[in-house]
């Protein structure tokens, strides 16, 4: 057994240090990966056994000690330092680019250069360049490699934006990422084909298809907590459905922003695939031009302003904005699991700062304390003694937010409401992770998205009052529920309105690909992800073909009570009705 | 004033009523539905009379295009409603063991339904059937146009409904205005382009999604025939669907037609012989056609033909009086492309034919102006349906027919850029007026501990494999047989 005995993982590469760049794997390496994804049902339900909590590793242990085997798992966490956290950090722009972008820079992009920009892509799109199967396909794949290839600078330059822990950051965008673009290309074909629907009788003989096709020049408008991902995901779906696409990431993320253009530039079809760099200017000319579809991620405010743009050119919108997601949290759940969970949609998802986030938690007066103390030892086992020490956990992204997050824990009858956290580092721009407990109902932290580490506990006298109280609220984007309790999950999944609901657990909703993400009300409008990203950039043609035999002169003038009648029984679907018309036996009204 | 204190009242209280809950329900839905058939069958008479009085249109169009359409769009619905609201599981990979993920419909809540005076009941009623099955409560506002069946609609329709969820608010812009500044969860309009971005710029303020149900100059491509018999069929149904739909006011309704150079004297001839044949000798005295809606619009489609540069191609009709808003059935021959016959919809019964050197050149004439909401193609030739259907982009796209599509509950209908978004029509309706809310069940059984913090690197091998769906790999990290990827 080569491995008995488990050597610390270490890096294969002294990479990071100063260099950057490296191209390790062709194409090719993309069809190993997808020959790899076939399932493999033997080993999962063994793996099953293994993985379930880690309060079965003991008894794990014991069992592989059973049949002859050493293996410590328990070594696995704390020996660890070796992810190169440091040396990813000095992304630094190089040469070329660091031109580039002061060439944009430079020369401001007003409406003048937006234009020209549109209408640069609209003539490739009128090509009819992007609509091939093959050009999509082309662009997706090297979307794949791009990120597979450059796996180190994306996570460099997150790093540079967010603080965000490298192994956060690969599971959230990275993986992500990839797995939106090895669905789109192993399902493109599938998606573009024409749908057939079945015909009436009153339009027969006929035959009718939907066709998906291309709307033009689509503008995607990304954030910057999911900087990559939120970038990334919406292009994917742009492309596959063949579209030209101008991407405008977010200035509040540079170090991703400017990397972004770098790449996207070097991978992808520059003639048709276009970065915008910049903040308000930028964006503002941007929308004055004339696009076929928009995607905007971010916030209310922000996408009233995308749709009145948007009014003036009659484009439709899809908004992906936030809201107050809660958490209900029933007495009965497994407090370690829920807890760790509810931690998983907070402090490990970016800090706080996503869309889907927890933003409050909803439970019983009497199961609070019991919820506290798991939290509380949680935060310590995840983040350790110092949470605003631990390099676990994305710091808040600037200033700004850093400011109006310090506002809303500072507000009184709010900061002597904390039960445990509150640190904050301004010069880091690291908070510690927060709980509140029964703030005022009135204060700000109560009425705005909160995207960020605070966590108020608001207490209901029964767990079923929780979803009165959401109901009172905006819909938020997700809503969660921790039970065991059958009935409660029925009630909650059918009285309560999200863009999508996840139970006993939080945000990995997010990952199934076969489920619409998109807010409803004040969380947004329209969905994607998977097919519904190829379905929000597609325009569905109606097609419909007649052929000239079947000829019925029912609907021509001059009109008859015989063709009354006879309009009535097709109407109806009544074919003895259409029979007696046809032949003139059914005489009287 | 004291209109608008009432309006926002009743608005309250329909939305306290669907958070009764009430309207969620299937046999809720279902009644609702029945009640609409009941209102067609037992309203047929009156809904005839108001559309003659308002439009002139003969009843057998009505029931064809109105009564007879939405029969069959809420017979549809009630089949189909059980299907529709069932949700839908999606698939989950391996690893998301003893986990379930669905997507379920559910209402959106408060709707309005601003409709149109063309078909005052069709576009009216429609929509309502798609947002009563999706069980929400709906604010109907007809047009004030078609005084007659706005009427109709707002006495007779609520008594047939629950009146708690369905009202209907009669009046003219200003009231149209004030419905805009509510707050609502979806609004489905119909009407022209230029209100419609008014409608979603007031729609932008509440971030109301919004369904734009718009026109556009929608072309027929007259390509050539072998056969007689199908030459005699296109004529037909080209002339029938100018003239006849609603006298050319309609959104799908013809607006100009594409022939090659070569063949135009003839199809010339055989639309003038179907003119003839649908509406015999003189067509002012045929019972079978609607009128003109109202002097505006006599006026302005009289300056479309008054143009001396228009004027000199009619060669077919022309000939109008403005006491009866009768306008006869005219075609011309190339009118200026300038001209505002050739630049704006024309929503009446002129009829101008554009003769190309080449039909495959419609493609080009076609995708320089605003997407319509309809290609009507009649051809016989397989590779030419190839190209117009991959280089014409349009709300839908029609073989040798025109206007069907609208009865054809499977496909959307809907339009693109200028002639509008969104779609609806059978389960599109439903679609359209119903949130897809993705709902995820996990067990608090199974959980990976490598997915929470504080992170190693181990925790990355093993996530990395279970992103890639490797389930040897996870085990053998797991077993510490395996290092790196």
């Amino acid at each position: 057994m080569p491995s008995s005995s488990v050597e610390e993982p270490r890096r294969d590469d002294g990479s990071g240090e100063g260099t950057r760049v490296k191209i390790y794997k062709s194409p090719k390496g993309l069809q190993e990966e997808k020959a790899k994804t076939t399932s493999n049902l033997p080993y999962l339900l063994l793996l099953l056994l293994l993985l379930l909590h880690p309060s079965t590793l003991p008894l794990l242990h014991f069992k592989l000690a059973a049949i002859g085997l050493s293996v410590n798992l328990a070594r696995e966490r704390p020996s660890f330092q070796a992810l190169p956290r440091k040396a990813a950090v000095p992304l630094r722009v190089s040469s070329s680019m660091a031109t580039e972008v002061m060439e944009e820079k430079g020369q401001a992009f007003d409406s003048r250069k937006a234009e020209a920009l549109v209408r640069d892509l609209r003539s490739r799109f009128e090509d009819g360049r992007t609509r091939s199967y093959e050009w999509r396909v082309f662009q997706l794949k090297a979307i794949a490699r791009m990120v597979k290839e450059r796996e180190k600078d994306i996570l460099g330059a997150l790093m540079t934006d967010l603080s965000k822990p490298e192994l956060e950051a690969f599971v959230t965008e990275i993986s992500l990422t990839k797995s939106a673009c090895k669905k789109a290309i192993s399902e493109l074909k599938a998606w573009m084909k024409p749908e057939k629907v079945k015909t009436s009788i009153i339009t027969f003989p006929s035959s009718a298809e939907i066709v998906s096709e291309p709307f033009g020049v689509v503008l995607i408008i990304s954030t910057w907590n999911f900087p990559f991902l939120l970038s990334l995901d919406p292009l994917i779906g742009a492309i596959s459905a063949g579209n030209a696409v101008v991407l405008k990431p977010s200035e509040s993320a540079p170090a991703t922003s400017s990397l972004l253009t770098k790449l996207l530039e070097e991978y992808v079809d520059g003639s048709a695939v276009r970065v915008v760099e910049g903040a308000v200017p930028e964006t503002t000319a941007l929308l004055e031009q004339r696009w076929d579809k928009i995607l905007y991620t971010g916030s209310g405010r922000v996408a009233r302003i995308v749709m009145a743009a948007a009014a003036k050119h009659l484009t439709p919108v899809i908004l992906e904005l936030g809201g107050k997601c809660p958490a209900i949290v029933d007495s009965n759940v497994d407090l370690e699991v829920a807890a760790k969970r509810l931690m998983g949609g907070k402090w490990t998802c970016n800090n706080g700062q996503a869309c889907i986030a927890v933003d409050h938690i909803i439970t019983p007066k009497s199961f609070a304390p019991k919820l506290i103390e798991a939290l509380r030892a949680g935060v310590e086992e995840f983040f350790g003694k110092n949470p605003t020490e631990s390099q676990d956990m994305s710091r808040v992204v600037n200033r700004y937010h850093f400011a109006r997050l310090a506002k809303l824990m500072d507000e009184d009858g709010v900061s002597e409401k904390i039960v445990f956290g509150g640190e904050r580092d301004e010069g880091k721009l690291r908070i510690a992770p927060t709980v509140l407990l029964d703030v005022p109902g009135d204060s700000q932290i109560m009425q705005e998205e909160i995207f960020g580490p605070l966590l108020p506990i608001v207490t209901v006298d029964k767990v079923e009052d929780g979803i009165a109280l959401v109901n009172s609220r905006p819909k938020p984007l997700a809503a969660y529920l921790f039970t065991k309790n059958d009935l409660l999950k029925q009630q909650f999944v059918q009285r309560v309105s999200a863009g999508g609901m996840l139970i006993n657990d939080t945000v990995l909703h997010l990952t199934v690909p076969g489920l619409p993400f998109g807010g409803v009300g004040e969380s947004g409008m329209g969905s994607y992800h998977g097919k519904f990203s190829f379905d929000a950039f597609s325009h569905k043609k109606a097609v419909l073909s007649r052929g000239f035999v079947g000829e019925i002169n029912t609907r021509y003038p001059p009109y008859t009570p015989k063709k009354q009648r006879l309009l009535k029984a097709l109407i109806g679907g009544n074919i003895i009705g259409i029979i007696l018309a046809l032949i003139g036996w059914n005489t009287k009204e | 004033m004291e209109t608008t204190v009432l309006l926002e009242d009743d608005l309250e209280d329909m939305r306290m009523y669907y958070r009764s809950g009430k309207t969620r329900g299937e046999s809720w839905r279902r009644s609702q539905l029945q009640g609409l058939l009941l209102f067609l069958k037992k309203k047929e008479g009156e809904i005839f009379e108001a559309l003659a009085q308002d439009l002139g249109k003969h009843p057998i169009e009505a029931y064809r295009d109105e009564v007879g359409s939405l029969t069959k769009s809420v017979n549809y619905a009630l089949n189909c409603l059980s299907e529709w609201m069932s949700s839908k599981k999606a698939k989950l990979p391996l690893i998301a063991i003893l986990t379930t993920a669905e997507i379920v419909p559910e209402p959106l809540g408060l709707v309005l339904v601003i409709s149109t005076w063309n078909f005052p009941i069709g576009l009216s009623l429609e929509p309502l059937i798609g947002a009563l099955a999706a069980g929400n409560c709906v604010v109907l506002k007809p047009s004030e146009l078609t005084p007659k069946c706005s009427f109709l609609l707002a006495t007779a329709l609520p008594t047939f409904l629950d009146g708690k969820a369905v009202k209907v608010v009669e009046g003219d812009s200003t009231t149209g205005e004030r419905l805009l500044r509510q707050k609502w969860d979806k609004i489905l309009f119909t009407g022209s382009s230029r209100i419609a971005r008014e409608v979603l710029a007031a729609a932008a303020e509440h971030l109301t999604p919004v369904v734009l149900e718009l026109g556009g100059k929608c072309p027929v491509i007259l390509d050539s025939f072998s056969r007689s018999w199908d030459k005699e069929v296109a004529a037909q149904r080209i002339t029938w669907a100018k003239f006849n739909a609603c006298a050319g006011q309609a959104c799908i309704a013809v607006d100009y037609v594409l022939v090659e150079e070569r063949f135009i004297d003839e199809w010339l001839e055989l639309m003038k012989t179907w003119i003839k044949k649908l509406f015999g000798e003189n067509p002012k005295q045929s019972c079978c056609n609607a009128r003109i809606i109202n002097k505006h619009h006599f006026t302005r489609l009289r300056m479309l033909l008054e143009d001396p540069k228009v004027q000199s191609r009619v060669v077919h009709g022309g000939d109008m009086d403005e006491d009866n808003l009768y306008i006869e059935p005219t075609i011309l021959l190339n009118p200026p492309l300038q001209s505002a016959i050739m630049m704006d919809e024309i929503f009446g019964p002129l009829l101008p034919i554009i003769t190309v050197k080449n039909i495959e050149d419609s493609i080009q004439f076609i995708s320089s102006r605003p997407k319509p909401l309809a290609i009507y193609v009649f051809t016989e030739r397989e590779s030419f349906r190839q190209r117009i259907q991959a280089e014409t982009s349009s709300g839908s796209l029609i073989f040798n027919d025109v206007i069907i599509q609208y009865l054809a509950d499977t496909l959307p209908f809907g339009g693109i850029g200028e002639s509008g978004m969104g779609k609806y029509h059978g389960k599109f309706s439903f679609d359209t007026f119903s949130h897809h809310k993705a709902v995820v069940r996990r067990s608090l059984l199974v959980d990976f501990w490598f997915r929470f913090p504080p992170w190693n690197e181990q925790k990355l091998q093993l996530l990395r494999s279970a992103y890639d769906y490797d389930y040897l790999g996870l085990l053998l990290i797991v077993l510490g047989l395996k290092r790196s990827s």
